[in-house]
This record gives C-alpha cells, sequence and structure tokens, in this order.
C-alpha cells in the first residue's frame, strides 16, 4: 500500500474526526482541564488517573454531541424530561439514603443520581417548549414552563439536594428570562421571593439551615459546621498575592481544607496560587461563557439560541457559585467548581453541555425546516 | 393572537444576552474583590491563622528530681514503661472498646476501676491509662491489633517509683494526677505554660513542698502536624531541663530502724540534729506505699486507706496532737528557773497529793516521794511538784514560756499542712469556746497542765523541736527535711539554712541544771532500764499520756482496751554535753513511757551515735511500768 496514500486518508479521518469540535471551546476548556490535572496532582494525586479516565469519557461523550444536530436534540428534549421525571419518582420511593439524603437509584449494577440528569434535560424541554410557542407566545406559556420547571425541582429538593435543585432552577429559568420574560414580572418575582424567604426558611431541613447560619457566622462553630468555611477562607487569604507554590500549601498538603478534591478544590487553587491565579481562572472562564454567548446570539433558531444561552449560564452559575461558598460569600451547597473538581458525573454533564454548544455552532448555517 | 417581527425578537434576545453577560461580569467583579480582601488586604490575619493550624508546639516532659537521702540512698525516682491509653473522647463505646482489649491484653477489674476514677476527674480530650506498665510481649501483641482500636494507643511514659514502697512514705509524700486545684496552683505560681503537658503533680509531703523544684523545666518540640493532629515533622526542638534533685539530711538507715521498732504499732518519732535543724528521721506509723498513687489509685484501695481505723494517710509526726504527759516536766522546770519562780535545791515535801480547792491531785506514787528538790522531780517524775509549781507560775505564764520553745505553734518544716497543736492560756479559752461560762480559765484547771495533761495538745515534732532547742541550749533552727537542692545540668547544691532563726535567751546554768537531771532520768530514774549498758551519755524524760479519765480508778493496761490505753512518750538528746541528736517518740496506746517507747530511742540513739543496728523490732519492757508514773485525780 502506498504510504503516501494511508497517510492522506488518515488525515482525512482525524480531519473528519475533529471537524464537528469548535476550536475556541476546545481550546478554553483545554486550558481548564490543564489546571485540572496540574490542582488534582497537588490535592489528591492518587485520583488523577481516574480523574483522567472520566475527563477521557467526557470528551468522547462532547464529541458525540457535538455532531448531533440541533433538530435530534430537540426531538429527544421531551424524553428525556420525562425519562428524568421517572427516575425522580423512583428515587423518592426506592432510593438509597445516604448522608441524611435519598438522593441514589440503584440499578444493581450501577447507582445514578438522576437529579444530575436534570441539569441538562430542564434546559432542553424549556427551550424545545418555547420553539413550540414560537411566534405565538403568550403569558400563560409561562406559566406552563414555570409548572414544567418546578415540577423537578420540587422532587429534587425533598431528596434533599439544595444545591442541584438551585442549579437546575437556575437552568431553567435562564430559558425562561432569555425566552423574553417581561423585566415586570422577574421584578414581581424578585420582590415576592424576599417576601416569601420566612415561609421557606420554615421548610427547610436543619442541617440546610445550619449551612445558611453558619455562612454568616462560621466562627460560631468552628470545629463543626463552620470548620469548612473557616479553613478555606484561611487557606484563600494566606495564599496571597502569588500563592505559596505548586504542592506548597499548607492548608491544603496538611490536609486541613475539607473535601479538597471535590467542592473545595478552589482553596487549593487558591492558596497554592494566589490572587494572580484566581485572575486567570477567572478570565478563562468569562472567555468560556463569552464563547458560549457568542454560539447563543448567532445560534440559527430560537430552540438553539435558548439552549446555547442557558447552558452557557449553567457555567457561569456553576463556577460563581463554587467559588462564592469556597471563599465564604455564599452557602455551602455543594456546587462542583466546573472542569476542574474530581467527579465523572458533574464532568460528564459540563462536556455534555459543550458538546451541545459545539453542536448549535456547528449548525448554525442550517436553516430549521 | 400577536404578532411578532422576528428580527425584533433577535434583537430583544440579544439584549438579554448582554445583560446576561453584564451580570457574568459583576458577579466575577464580586469574586475579584472578595479575593482582594482575602488575599490582600487581610492576607496578614489568614497567614498566621495558617501558620497557626500548620505549627503545633508539642510539649517534652522533664525528667523530675530525684530524692535522696543525706548519703545518696535513692528514696523516689523514675522509671520509663509503656501505657495503654484511651483517649475517651474518639471512642464511641467505652466499655465495649475495654471489652476488646481486655481479649488481647490482661486487664484486671482493679484497671477498670482506676480508668473509671481518672475517667471522672479528668479534664477533656487526655488520654488516660486502662494499663500501665506492659509487658514487651503485650506491646507487641497489641500493636498487630491496633487497627481495631482507634482512640488507643501506646506511650511511653516516664513514672514515678518510690522503691522502698511504704518506707518514708509521710516524709516523701507521693504525686498524683493534676486536679483543678493543683492548676489554680499552677496558675499562681504562673507555671502554666511549664506544665502544659505535665500530667502529675505532688501532692503530700515533699514531692508536693519541693513540687517546683522537682518538676523541672519543660522541653517543646515545634511540630508541623496536619488537620487530624499527627506529627508530619519536627521543625525545631528545645530540651527539656531535668528537675533539681533533693539531698536529705534524713538519714536513711536511721529512719529504717525506727520504723522497724515500731512494728505494727502506731505513733511517731521525730530525730533533728540539734546544732542545724536538719531532721534525722521522722517517723509516722502506720505508713502506706505511695506508688499506688503515681498511675492513678483504684477505689478499693483508695477506700481501704481512707477507711482503715488506724488512718496510714494521717501523718502522725506533724497532724497527730497529743498531751505531752510527763515529758513536759523539764520543760516546766526549765520555765520554773527562767521566771525565778523555784531555784534547783528548793524542795517540797510530797504527800502523795496536791490540795487546791478542796481537791486531791493525786501523785502516782502511794504516799509520794517525800523530800523532792528539782532534780528528783525529774528522774522520778514526781507529780506533786509540778502540780504547785503549775499553780504558782500561772497559766498565762507557762502559756507564754512554752510558747517560746514553739508549743501551740507550727515548726516551719518543709512539709506543708502541719497542725499548730493547742496551747493553753486564758485567750486560748476565750477564743475557743462560745459560752461565757465556758470562755473562763479556773485556776484549777492550771494544775494539770504541770503534768503535761489538760488543754495540752502538741504535734510530735513540737515535742522534738523543744527538746533540740534545750538540746541547743535556746539557739531555734527550723527544722527541715531537705539539706541542699542540687541542679542537675551544673551540680551546683543550694544549701537550705543551716542558720539559727532565734536565740530564745535561756540562761546557760538553768539549762544545766535540766540537762543535768534529764541525764538522771536515763541513769537511775524512770529511763534508767532501757538505758542500761549504753555507751554515751544521754538525756531523757519518759511521760504518758492519758487517752481517757479513769475517774478516780486505777488504772490497769490489762483492763483497759487497746484504744483507750494511755500513749507512750520519750523525749531524748545524745551526748549529753554536746547534743548530735534529740528526739521524740510516741507510741500510741502503747501505756508507760518507758515501757513502749524509751526502749525505741535506744535504737535510735545506738544506731547514731554508735553504728549499732538492733536485732528485731524494739523490746517492749513489761517490767519498766512499774517504775513508771502520772496520773491525776
Amino acid at each position: 500500500m502506498n504510504p503516501g496514500m494511508n497517510l492522506a486518508m488518515f488525515r482525512e479521518q482525524v480531519r473528519r474526526l475533529v471537524a464537528p469540535i469548535d476550536p475556541p471551546l476546545m481550546l478554553i476548556a483545554g486550558l481548564l482541564l490543564l489546571m485540572a490535572i496540574g490542582v488534582m496532582g497537588s490535592a489528591a494525586p492518587e485520583r488523577l488517573n481516574a480523574q483522567l479516565i472520566n475527563v477521557g469519557i467526557a470528551l468522547v461523550v462532547m464529541r458525540v454531541l457535538a455532531q448531533v444536530p440541533p433538530q435530534r436534540l430537540m426531538h429527544l428534549a421531551l424524553p428525556v424530561y420525562l425519562f428524568g421525571l421517572l427516575l425522580l419518582v423512583a428515587v423518592a420511593l426506592f432510593g438509597d439514603v445516604s448522608k441524611g439524603a435519598r438522593r441514589w437509584l440503584n440499578l444493581g449494577f450501577i447507582r445514578v443520581q438522576p437529579s444530575e440528569l436534570m441539569k441538562i434535560a430542564v434546559p432542553l424541554l424549556l427551550a424545545w417548549f418555547f420553539q413550540k410557542r414560537e411566534g405565538m407566545l403568550r403569558l400563560r406559556d409561562y406559566g406552563v414552563a414555570a409548572g414544567l420547571l418546578l415540577l423537578p425541582i420540587a422532587l429534587i429538593a425533598r431528596q434533599p439536594d439544595l444545591g442541584t435543585a438551585i442549579l437546575v432552577l437556575a437552568a431553567g429559568f435562564y430559558v425562561i428570562f432569555f425566552a423574553g420574560l417581561s423585566w415586570k414580572i422577574i421584578l414581581g418575582m424578585a420582590v415576592s421571593a424576599t417576601a416569601a424567604a420566612p415561609l421557606a426558611w420554615n421548610l427547610l431541613h436543619d442541617y440546610q439551615r445550619n449551612r445558611i447560619i453558619t455562612l454568616f457566622d462560621p466562627e460560631k462553630d468552628p470545629l463543626g459546621k463552620g470548620f469548612h468555611i473557616i479553613q478555606s477562607t484561611i487557606a484563600i487569604g494566606s495564599g496571597g498575592i502569588f500563592g505559596k507554590g505548586w504542592r506548597a500549601g499548607t492548608q491544603a498538603q496538611l490536609e486541613f481544607i475539607p473535601e479538597r478534591h471535590t467542592d473545595f478544590i478552589f482553596a487549593v487553587f487558591s492558596e497554592e496560587f494566589g490572587l494572580f491565579g484566581n485572575l486567570v481562572l477567572l478570565a478563562i472562564y468569562a472567555l468560556l461563557i463569552g464563547r458560549g454567548l457568542m454560539i447563543a446570539a448567532s445560534a440559527a433558531t430560537l430552540f438553539s439560541r435558548l439552549l446555547a444561552g442557558a447552558v452557557t449560564m449553567i457555567f457561569f452559575t456553576y463556577a460563581f457559585v463554587n467559588m462564592g461558598m469556597v471563599s465564604g460569600i455564599l452557602p455551602v451547597v455543594g456546587v462542583p467548581l466546573p472542569l476542574i473538581s474530581y467527579g465523572g458525573t458533574a464532568m460528564v454533564t459540563l462536556f455534555i453541555g459543550i458538546g451541545i454548544l459545539m453542536s448549535i455552532h456547528g449548525h448554525r448555517m442550517l436553516v430549521q425546516k | 393572537m400577536e404578532f411578532k417581527n422576528p428580527e425584533e425578537e433577535l434583537e430583544r434576545f440579544r439584549s438579554r444576552l448582554a445583560v446576561a453577560g453584564g451580570f457574568v461580569l459583576l458577579c466575577f467583579t464580586l469574586l475579584f474583590v472578595r479575593f482582594i480582601w482575602l488575599q490582600v488586604v487581610q492576607h496578614d490575619y489568614y497567614q498566621t491563622r495558617a501558620e497557626d493550624n500548620r505549627i503545633s508546639l508539642v510539649p517534652i516532659l522533664p525528667n523530675r528530681g530525684l530524692i535522696v537521702d543525706r548519703n545518696g540512698e535513692v528514696l523516689a525516682r523514675n522509671y520509663s514503661a509503656y501505657t495503654l491509653e484511651i483517649t475517651p473522647s474518639r471512642a464511641t463505646d467505652l466499655e465495649q472498646l475495654i471489652d476488646g482489649l481486655a481479649g488481647i491484653i490482661d486487664i484486671q477489674p482493679k484497671d477498670r476501676k482506676r480508668f473509671r476514677k481518672l475517667l471522672d476527674e479528668s479534664r477533656n480530650f487526655e488520654s488516660l491509662p486502662i494499663r500501665t506498665r506492659l509487658t514487651d510481649a503485650e506491646v507487641a501483641t497489641f500493636i498487630a491489633h491496633r487497627y481495631r482500636f482507634p482512640g488507643v494507643e501506646i506511650k511511653a511514659r516516664l513514672f514515678r517509683q518510690y522503691p522502698g514502697g511504704a518506707f518514708a512514705s509521710h516524709l516523701l509524700g507521693y504525686i498524683g494526677r493534676v486536679t483543678d486545684r493543683d492548676l489554680e496552683k499552677i496558675e499562681e505560681m504562673e507555671q502554666d505554660a511549664n506544665y502544659r503537658g505535665t500530667e502529675h503533680f505532688g501532692k503530700t509531703g515533699l514531692e508536693q513542698r519541693y513540687e517546683f523544684e522537682l518538676h523541672g523545666t519543660t522541653g517543646f518540640e515545634k511540630v508541623e502536624v496536619d488537620a487530624g493532629g499527627r506529627a508530619v515533622r519536627t521543625l525545631a526542638r528545645t530540651a527539656p531541663v531535668a528537675g533539681n534533685n533533693l539531698t536529705l539530711t534524713v538519714d536513711a538507715g536511721l529512719q529504717r530502724i525506727v520504723e522497724q521498732a515500731f512494728g505494727d504499732r502506731k505513733g511517731a518519732l521525730i530525730a533533728i540534729e540539734p546544732a542545724t535543724g536538719g531532721i534525722l528521721a521522722l517517723v509516722a506509723m502506720p505508713n502506706y506505699d505511695p506508688n499506688l498513687f503515681v498511675d492513678g489509685i483504684d477505689t478499693q484501695s483508695w477506700k481501704e486507706l481512707n477507711e482503715s481505723p488506724d488512718k496510714p494517710m494521717v501523718n502522725r509526726a506533724l497532724n497527730g496532737a497529743y498531751p505531752p504527759g510527763s515529758t513536759f516536766k523539764p520543760f516546766m522546770a526549765l520555765g520554773a528557773l527562767e521566771l525565778g519562780k523555784r531555784r534547783p535545791e528548793q524542795a517540797i515535801s510530797d504527800p502523795g497529793y496536791y490540795n487546791f480547792g478542796g481537791h486531791h491531785f493525786r501523785d502516782d506514787k502511794k504516799g509520794g516521794h517525800g523530800m523532792v528538790d528539782m532534780y528528783k522531780s525529774i528522774v522520778a517524775s514526781c507529780d506533786t511538784y509540778y502540780y504547785m509549781l503549775a499553780n504558782d507560775m500561772g497559766i498565762d505564764n507557762i502559756s507564754s514560756f512554752m510558747g517560746k520553745l514553739g508549743f501551740g505553734s507550727r515548726t516551719g518544716i518543709d512539709i506543708e499542712g502541719e497542725s499548730e497543736g493547742v496551747l493553753p492560756s486564758q485567750a486560748w479559752k476565750k477564743k475557743r469556746f462560745r459560752k461565757p461560762e465556758q470562755q473562763k480559765w479556773y485556776a484549777g484547771e492550771t494544775i494539770s497542765i504541770g503534768i503535761g495533761q489538760g488543754y495540752n495538745a502538741y504535734t510530735p515534732i513540737q515535742l522534738a523541736q523543744a527538746t533540740a532547742i534545750v538540746a541547743n541550749k535556746g539557739v531555734v533552727f527550723r527544722p527541715h527535711l531537705v539539706k541542699f537542692i542540687v541542679d542537675t545540668r551544673t551540680g551546683k547544691q543550694t544549701m537550705i539554712e543551716p542558720k539559727p532563726i532565734r536565740d530564745i535567751g535561756l540562761r546557760p546554768e538553768h539549762v544545766e541544771v535540766i540537762r543535768n537531771a534529764m541525764v538522771g532520768v536515763n541513769k537511775e530514774g524512770t529511763g534508767a532500764r532501757a538505758f542500761a549498758g549504753a555507751g554515751y551519755v544521754s538525756a531523757g524524760k519518759t511521760g504518758t499520756a492519758q487517752v481517757y479519765s479513769l475517774k478516780g480508778a486505777e488504772y490497769r493496761a490489762s483492763a483497759v482496751k487497746k484504744e483507750l490505753r494511755d500513749h507512750a512518750l520519750f523525749i531524748a538528746f545524745a551526748p549529753a554535753d554536746d547534743p548530735r541528736i534529740a528526739l521524740a517518740v510516741l507510741v500510741e496506746n502503747g501505756g508507760f513511757g518507758a515501757q513502749a517507747a524509751a526502749p525505741i530511742a535506744r535504737q535510735v540513739l545506738d544506731y547514731y551515735l554508735l553504728g549499732k543496728r538492733p536485732k528485731g523490732a524494739a523490746p517492749v519492757d513489761e517490767a519498766a511500768a512499774e517504775a513508771d508514773e502520772d496520773g491525776e485525780e
């Protein structure tokens, strides 16, 4: 066989393999993954291999989704949503209890957390819904959308899993917001939410209330519930402007930072790379979000616009809530730092989002029938 | 249905995207401000907190100072041993944990009881020993099973050991685990930092009195610790400095002879070197094993010691108060000379009783001693002489002279908690009683004071100290047990005061009279049998203190229950012309002084002056009973 011919074939195969991938998005995600490898090598080197496998799986999922046309996704929206609801009901009935919450469904060979699926399924469904109502949107439709949104949230909040409930709520809200919900209503909701806060307080579980109390006064319970926040702010603050250096953070290396490879990995990063590192990280996230919003702006259909906008804002929500809680300005709600925290489920979910963005971008020129 | 322009729709969507983008920037700016606050403005504060987290000062305990006798015999020392310790706060079910441990290591019910007691007394977060003195095999067994027992660990610790067991326990005292009261004392002495990590504290005796000398200086290891408190590496180390050693004035050989002489009898003996105040022997019987307290005493042993009718925990030498009986007479005679109430040659005629206010104060000898001068009054121990003398002197004269000899006040010995005893006087009685008719001093009460009865109650050490003062011709030294304190690093010795604290101003010729009379006691008087054939000249005086008033009946030892029998006393110093030793001995319920107390004194003097060791316990001289005296009303 002709080696030149082979090479050309190989090149062609590679070209086809990478064609659906958006270079700017991939570059940004790649930077984040490199940082993730670096931080993981400091926070929990023993988990680096497992995390690389997670990343590999997530990249494959991303690549698959990048090729799936948005129309196909639209067809999947309702079945996926209904399937997710079914699983949530199953969790409520037969789920495994761990740490006082019923979140997991044991399928015998694997344990799954159906609430994770809803982070994508909800915006997918709502974008589908508004696409269906395009051109004939009424106020009432927003009510229907709110209902579709609140149903799974109620099930997730009951588990209870406040962090996921907030993320799903945010994801759904972004779709509704981008669909054009009037500012008056948004304002009205904000006002009534403030008014209803005391009511909601009574509905919260003790541990959820404690997290909020601890947020405002962590020193009250330094060895108990305040420990996480105190130790993570000490880590960040002691990092200073340029940080203590890779693998030289005493808070991280001496295990004062709890959950330092998952939810609190930002404290490790911030301690070792300082304010400068934080600025770089914020900038990369900003680039990721900016690219996502650009893709949304140029998307072909209402469905893909809304989906791209919401998916992008999910990234923002993850990043903001995580860094906010680790630095002590938001309550601790179990949200990972996107693309950096250890964990396969979140990694896959986030790369599904990136894959969707790539797909939308790749199919922007195609006019919908 | 409202019509919507797709272009307009798109414009609105894009404006919403712009709003979202603005919101993102706003939130990120907020985060950045927060990071500046933490990492720039508050950086120093958090830097310090991170260091505090990381660095832990681990105390390294110093070796406690040794206690040795004047010849270097070790009385208290340390040994290192492995203990099995439980941190209760880390155990979920203590009983279950201990049961589990008992499966691999021998844990007696006694150990469990002691652990319970420690648990009740313990401060938070400290680990407590469930077993001490593990063998190497036990250590190996535990280490193999360690994973099963979170919160349990093996520690190498230094333990206090008193090699003589119960020997000299009342003077050595003991150490026990630090209590809240000890902590207050530590704070008062501003020793908090030095006592970080210290678990033991002197509770009684020299261990208590010299706690801060014996303790030493705690060293520190600066270690980096992780969040679990485990040491990761050592950054710096300051070595501890061992405590100072105590060299005692006590002669352990002498102390041992006395303790053997007492056998299972109760009582006390104090021997003092008159020229320095150094205590040669301080015995209180029964004694107890101070080793029991070191690891924390178990409840059963504690109960036994505390509830024993013999009260072994009471230091009779310092805290027992007894009437001195006839041993008081030489001091009375000396007071009479000093105050000019008697001349030595002045004699009285003793009819066998003294009549005061229609009341007969009987002499022990029926029919009396005949003509009695001062010499004879002491040698034959004539009560009538002293009934009269007491009446002539008056209570307040007696009281003020006896006060100068140290009766009724603490001697200042270097052991805490010494009792004052009772030196009766008009003022004392007024203070002591509440009702006005009880507060009045009756002249009749003075009479029995003269023979060392009545309200008189002195500690054995006061009696020994008064004897030493007379032997030393009125020059007073503070009795003390520690000769010098030795700095273990430099070897520097700090002497403890061989300086006189005062001279009470006795006329030498008066002291001479008393000394001669006391020499007569051991030569031809009540002490003659005990001191027959001694190779030295000694001065002494017997005494018998009533425990129980017989209301006129004849005293017969055999007819009285043992606890109600009289106490036997003896005071002595020798050699008479240049005293090297002065002593007081008391045998509780021993009967006559000549019978039970004088033979012990003889053994002490024989050993100290001649190096002669006795064979077995001191004999009780039954025949001497006839030669003794005393009795009132």
